[in-house]
């Protein structure tokens, strides 16, 4: 397969130097530009200033760096639905640790405590990684059953930790949630002074996990090992690529970033409920998908998942701008949306799936018969 | 002519993935009964209406069970077909109880004729639904899961929208005897209306080669279809047949609170279908299937729900001990473990032959 190796044949005249991953990249990040400048010329205001993108990032930091894992995992042709439950539980632990009702009698420090609450988290991620990912690459058991138990056991745990919602306030919160100010970006407001733009230090979070991660997926054997297990698991064995090994590290990898993700979302809200980041398991998968990322495993990227979240975001973002403010709105046209983006994806596979079929069918009965 | 050992052993190795829920269900039961001796006792009691009932934990997870049922069923078929899983389920099923609402509050009285259309209503509602998601995974060959992603996203909203963002209540002696008892016979409709759609299931299958078809399809889809199975129209099927599912369970849902609530009927439920056919030890991947194996699964769950709550544990606090059992029931039943306990097997057997063999010998 043309993707596992990412670069350009060497002998490809007849192959598409495009691989699939690319390819499905390019259509998402296109229409996510197209639709930005439709809303920009039809609804203004809002979208004019940089401030939009950026709220739209400081919003949904922690749904970026689950949805990177989620593209990890996918790519190797497994799937992660626990992402959501963890991240909820490392928010709901995390904001204890800061207000102090996790450990009661100690006296800590504010920069212990963010300490603690840090650890945890990355604690809490990689121990849901290993469990779940031993369970599926060792055990062989079906993913979608044990990443099912594993929301299931995140959820429940919230509430055996705490059935009353939490809240952090005070001076630690103020230095969690201080903001990044960028004068140059920023925008008047109605009296004419400039606001400067302003990111949360989640939003650095998340793009240093979607750097690292396309680091690891372009260039590294790890990352390249993905691609090859999810593309087709017997050559990866064949290669001599330790599938099991590859399969674990997958979910090690999304689990790890599912707890930095809930330490973000805690960064952000303050606040520890059991009903955090509801259903954002099947946001990330959409963003993922409508990212061009497969669920058969073998294609994906995280730059098109970033910009999946961002498509999701700004669809949401359209429909209330438009002034379509009965609640079923938003879901039943993100639903179209994503219907869009899921056909396209299928017409355009199968079309360059035929083409390429065909072209190999020919070179291989002629090098035959001549 | 097979000996009878040889037909006993065959009969075993048909059922083996019955295994696995067959000895939870047991497990449950004992433990049950060594917690409480008269867990499972049924009485006849009289409820507010004057109708005599049977109360009791097991008519309870019996009672309880019946939506899960349902969906599992029609989730055997897809998953078989498929090779994937819908879940979509639940929402869609929030959509036909929606749609069955609207039919009834469009009459002045809820008659029974006004029923029944509603209930034809409910069903070709969710049945083109299923067709929808059956045609996105067989004509476009996408993935279940992610076909279905699309209403999973959607469908609440749609069934908001169909009721105008209200929360209608239906009061009427009908939608009651739907959810709870016909008047004069004890046993709760629900569990009726699952025996039905068992009986209607067995059918199908003792007299149609669809089952057959699917299990092809699942296995090989070239091959089915060059043998002359159409692979699109039963996947389709499978999802039309699901829908079909949805809307009775949707039903039977309204008929229990006597209400539509979109954002609560039926939540989650799609998690505990698909789980149900995974203890049950049907693959996930799609080919051969065994209905009665989801079916065990879903009581199963059942059960482990009635048993949990019956030891004091909260609501919210029962996924943390669900998903501990049900890890322990895959990991029992995953390929790994079961090579290991056949290997194990094997090794005893031979040294008993061997031994055997050496007291001959002497």
């Amino acid at each position: 397969m043309s993707m596992i190796s990412g670069k350009k044949p060497a002998v490809g005249k007849k192959r598409e130097p495009i691989t699939d991953t690319i390819l499905l990249m390019s259509i998402t990040i296109g229409i996510f530009l197209a639709m930005y400048v439709v809303a920009m010329l039809a609804f203004g205001g809002g979208f004019l200033k940089p401030q939009q993108i950026f709220d739209m990032l400081n919003e949904n930091a922690f749904l970026i760096i689950i949805s990177c894992g989620l593209t990890v995992v996918m790519i190797t042709g497994s799937i992660d639905i626990s992402v959501g439950g963890v991240t909820a539980l490392v928010a709901m632990v995390g904001v204890m640790t800061l207000n102090g009702s996790m450990f009661p009698g100690a006296e800590l420090s504010d920069g212990m405590r963010i300490f603690i609450a840090a650890l945890m988290a990355i604690g809490i991620g990689l121990a849901f990684g290993a469990v779940q990912g031993a369970l599926i690459a060792f055990l062989e058991i079906q993913p979608f059953i044990v990443t099912l138990a594993g929301m299931f056991f995140a959820r429940g745990m919230i509430t055996i930790i705490s059935v009353q919602p939490q809240k952090a306030t005070g001076d630690i919160m103020a230095v969690l949630q201080r903001r990044l100010e960028i004068p140059w970006l920023g925008s008047p407001n109605k009296k004419g002074v400039m606001i400067p733009a302003k990111i949360e230090i989640g939003v650095i979070i998340a793009l240093a996990v979607v750097a690292v991660i396309f680091v690891l997926l372009r260039w590294m054997k790890l990352g390249r090992g993905f691609y090859a297990v999810g593309g087709n698991q017997q050559s990866a064995l064949m290669l001599g690529i330790n599938v099991r090994r590859t399969r674990f590290m997958a979910h090690l990898i999304s689990g790890l970033l599912a707890g930095i993700a809930g330490f973000v979302f805690m960064m952000h809200t303050g606040a520890g409920n059991a009903t955090n980041a509801t259903a954002s398991e099947m946001n990330a998968i959409a963003s993922s998908i409508i990212g061009g990322t497969l669920l058969t495993g073998g294609v994906g990227n995280v730059i098109g998942t970033f910009f999946g979240v961002l498509t999701l975001t700004t669809i949401k973002s359209i429909v209330v701008t438009s002034g379509l403010r009965e609640p079923w709105w938003q879901s039943i046209t993100t639903g179209a949306m994503l219907c869009f983006f899921i056909l396209l994806q299928s017409v355009v596979l199968s079309s360059r799936g035929k083409g390429g079929l065909r072209a190999r069918m020919k070179a291989w009965t002629g090098k035959k018969t001549g | 002519m097979k000996t009878k050992t040889e037909q006993r052993r065959s009969f075993f190795q048909n059922n083996a993935q019955l295994l696995v829920p067959l000895i939870a269900l047991g497990l449950l039961i004992i433990f049950n009964l060594i917690r409480d001796p008269g867990f499972f006792s049924v009485e006849l009691a009289t409820n507010n209406d004057g109708n005599p009932v049977l109360q009791g934990n097991l008519i309870s997870i019996l009672n309880g069970a019946s939506e899960l049922v349902i969906l599992a069923m029609g989730m055997t078929l897809v998953t078989a077909a498929a090779g994937g899983q819908d879940i979509s389920v639940g929402c869609l099923a929030a959509v036909a109880g929606s749609a069955f609402v609207k039919v009834l509050k469009s009459g002045a009285a809820i008659t029974p004729w006004l029923v029944l259309a509603g209930f034809l209503v409910c069903c070709v509602t969710a049945m083109i639904f299923g067709a929808f998601n059956g045609t996105l995974v067989s004509v476009f060959r996408i993935q279940p899961m992610i076909a279905t992603l699309i209403l999973f996203t959607c469908g609440r909203s749609i069934a908001y929208w169909i009721n105008g963002g209200a929360t209608p209540i239906v009061e009427s002696p009908i939608i009651k005897a739907i959810g709870g008892f016909i008047p004069g016979v004890p046993i709760p409709t629900p569990i009726l209306i699952v025996c039905v759609m068992g009986i209607f299931f067995a059918l199908v299958f003792r007299f149609t080669t669809m089952g057959l078809f699917m299990q092809t399809v699942g296995i090989n889809q070239n091959a089915a279809r060059l043998n002359g199975i159409s692979a699109v129209g039963m996947k389709l099927l499978a999802f039309v047949l699901l829908g079909l599912c949805c809307a009775v369970s949707g039903v039977i849902g309204v008929g229990r609170l006597q209400l539509i609530n979109h954002e609560t009927l039926l939540l989650n439920v799609e998690m505990d279908a698909i789980l149900a056919v995974a203890i049950g030890g049907n693959s996930l991947g799609g080919g051969k299937f065994k209905m009665i194996g989801s079916v065990l699964g879903a009581y199963t769950i059942q059960a482990l729900t009635i048993t949990l709550y019956a030891m004091k544990v909260s609501s919210t606090d029962v996924k943390a001990y669900k998903a501990v059992v049900i890890i322990l029931l895959v990991v029992l039943g995953s390929p790994v473990v079961k090579a290991w306990f056949g290997s194990v097997k094997n090794k005893l057997t031979a040294r008993g032959v061997s031994a055997a063999a050496g007291k001959e010998a002497a």
